[in-house]
């Protein structure tokens, strides 16, 4: 056994012996590092679900205005569009020999809070989220006749609906006092699996719906003494004139530029694109100050941990003067010594960090499903991922650094006892 | 040093002063004091008349403020602080008054630790007895630990029992010096000589030179040389002289 092994075995033979004082510096510890990788994995989880809320479309196209606000109702389906963009230029854009699929978007009206989304069956054809993910039916099909609606999970789950049930839809987005299409019921014939997407909060319907239940509306209220039956509806000219963005997917992601510089110099009508991923990023950088906060927070928990590592050995030096006394009396060289309580102190790091991971497994394990269920933010069982390494690496030396300082004690306190505590 | 002093002694202070920082006067100025190898020495003195600051001076703890410490023809002042902690695992066994044992160490870990720490010791010891472990376990045997306690916790042994593991641990690999700072004080009368017998047998054995520090006279006749410190020691309050007999 070399010198070093010695050491670390006395160590933690010693350190064991103190157990019942220092299990309380493990577990603050242990709290730190769960809090911190927690944390951490919350935060990219959450990122990654967000960001990638949508996936695998190129460019996300709308009426002149803010990149952030267009992505905001094209993925989100928050906010009222303050324009929409022509029927006339979507196809324009989906015949062009560069796009493989577009996807229509229309808003304006929702279901008990819920957004309702005009689209096609290209939604459930070409949409993708979380890496190419595609949209998945829990139960039921998709809309197939007019008055069909495909819901989402959460929409599902919280209202209790199942396919086959009829409901009806309201005229604008939120508001209590919103008019509702009470004479065109829809009937619910699938329901979405999960996703951890917008998807999950809204109601999707085919934009000719969208055009029927308005047939009858001008300028967002009903025309008096107008009434058209939905029988009637359906004899009616319902090809959209308007929608509110278009997602549009290309058949080589080289050709965005070109198409979104194209789109940007509409000559019809002013038009924006958006590339998803930057606007995205743009929107999460926003949104997650509180992510800097809860970041602090968790530095400045691992500090107390490491200050409560310092103190709790700092204040055994006192009774252990005797022991360290005594080894120097055996050979133990003053460096010997600060090697002892280094290696009491990396233990202890170790030991918390150990207990930390296992606690943060536990949690995943047993939070995670609930997480994803009421959140859509799927945390799951991995290994450490590189930036949990980091965060780990980190603790690790701040440990050690921070265990010199009694280390570095030690060694003047036995420089000046030398033997003559005991001797 | 003159080399052929290094076989002479054991150790040897000349002119060998100290004085504790911040004091006024020496605590210890000490002309000329030496014993040969496996000589052993009682010194005798009240407390605070400077017996453990003379044993800390002989290790190399404390380094005179003036004059010259050797120590098997080693030049203490010579040595760097580092080389005087090998010098010292390698070449001196200590016994202190009480709670000699780490306590988280098993009896034969605790008799095992000069070993861990000088290889010179740990040497000795394999070529006395085959292994360092083996050593440990004659050496307990012969101070009449048997081998049912050894799996006793530390702790939970006697305090005679204690003082014997502290003197295995001081023995083994034969350190050319045994230093034992009050061992038996703590010790009753019965147990007392009979420590002191087994140490002084295991001192004769391993050949080591024993310098031995206590207030008890009784144990004096047992040793080659006696020596009071306030004799030795010029710096020594006069009461401190008057007052030995």
């Amino acid at each position: 056994m070399t010198r070093w092994t010695y050491l670390l075995t006395l160590a933690g033979r010693s350190a064991w012996n103190r157990r019942g004082t220092l299990l309380f510096v493990v577990f603050s510890i242990t709290l730190s590092t769960t809090l911190l990788l927690g944390l951490e994995r919350i935060r990219t989880q959450l990122r990654e679900s967000f960001v990638q809320a949508v996936s695998g479309t190129d460019l996300v196209v709308g009426a002149r205005g803010g990149n952030i606000q267009l992505m905001l109702y094209a993925v989100f389906h928050l906010g009222g569009a303050t324009n929409n963009m022509s029927w006339d230029s979507a196809r324009e854009i989906a015949g062009r020999a560069e796009v493989a699929w577009t996807i229509p978007v229309s808003l304006g009206d929702s279901h008990r809070g819920y957004p309702v989304v005009g689209t096609t069956g290209d939604f459930f054809e070409h949409y993708r989220f979380r890496g190419g993910t595609r949209l998945a039916l829990a139960r039921g099909t998709p809309f197939a006749e007019l008055f069909d609606v495909v819901i989402g999970s959460e929409v599902a789950k919280n209202l209790g609906y199942n396919p086959g049930q009829s409901l009806v839809l309201a005229h604008g987005s939120s508001g209590s006092l919103l008019t509702e299409h009470g004479d065109k019921p829809f009937t619910v014939t699938g329901v979405l699996a999960p996703t951890g997407t917008p998807a999950d909060r809204s109601l999707y319907i085919s934009l000719e719906a969208m055009e029927a239940i308005h047939l009858d509306w001008q300028g967002g209220a009903p025309l008096p003494g107008l009434r058209i039956s939905p029988e009637l509806a359906k004899k009616f000219d319902l090809e959209p004139k308007n929608i509110t963005a278009l997602l549009v997917g290309l058949k080589k992601r080289g050709q965005v530029f070109a198409l979104q510089r194209e789109i940007n110099s509409w000559k019809k009508e002013a038009l924006t694109g958006v590339m998803p991923g930057v606007a995205m990023d743009q929107i999460w950088n926003m949104v997650n100050s509180g992510e800097r906060a809860l970041l602090l927070i968790s530095t400045l928990v691992t500090i107390t941990g490491l200050a409560g590592l310092a103190s709790a050995i700092l204040a055994s030096l006192g009774e252990r003067r005797r022991e360290l006394a005594v080894l120097r009396s055996v050979g133990a060289r003053p460096l010997d010594i600060v090697i002892l309580l280094a290696c009491e102190g990396i233990l202890l790091v170790g030991a918390g960090i150990v207990c930390g991971l296992a606690a943060l497994a536990a949690l995943v394990a047993s939070l995670g499903p609930a997480l994803a269920d009421s959140y859509g933010v799927a945390v799951r069982l991995s290994a450490p991922s590189a930036g949990e390494w980091l965060i780990l690496g980190g603790i690790c030396l701040a440990g050690f650094l921070t265990s010199l300082i009694p280390a570095l004690r030690a060694y003047r306190m036995s420089l000046a006892d030398g033997l003559c505590h005991i001797i | 040093m003159r080399p052929q002093e290094a076989a002479e002694f054991a150790f040897c202070l000349r002119g060998a002063r100290f004085r504790w920082p911040g004091q006024e006067r020496d605590i210890l100025d000490i002309p000329f004091f030496s014993a040969g190898p496996g000589e052993r020495i009682f010194i005798s003195g009240p407390s605070g008349s400077g017996k453990s600051t003379l044993l800390s001076l002989i290790a190399g703890i404390l380094c005179p403020s003036a004059g010259e410490v050797s120590v098997n023809g080693r030049c203490l002042s010579a040595l760097t602080g580092a080389e005087r902690d090998i010098f010292r695992g390698e070449h001196i066994g200590f016994i202190f008054q009480q709670f000699n044992l780490i306590p988280y160490l098993s009896i034969l870990d605790n008799v095992l630790l000069p070993c861990r720490f000088s290889p010179e010791r740990r040497g000795k010891a394999e070529k006395q007895a085959g292994s360092a472990p083996l050593a440990a376990q004659n050496l307990l045997e012969q101070l009449d630990l048997p081998s049912p306690l050894w799996k006793r916790q530390v702790t939970r042994l006697s305090v005679g029992q204690q003082q014997r593991v502290a003197a295995a641990r001081a023995l083994i690999g034969g350190p050319a010096m045994i230093m034992a700072d009050e061992p038996t004080s703590s010790l009753d009368a019965d147990h007392r000589k009979v420590f002191l017998r087994l140490l002084l047998e295991e001192c004769r054995a391993a050949g080591s030179t024993l310098l031995f520090v206590s207030h008890d006279h009784s144990l004096a006749e047992e040793f080659s040389v006696t020596v009071k410190l306030a004799e030795l020691n010029r710096a020594a309050c006069p009461e401190e002289n008057r007052g030995a007999p």
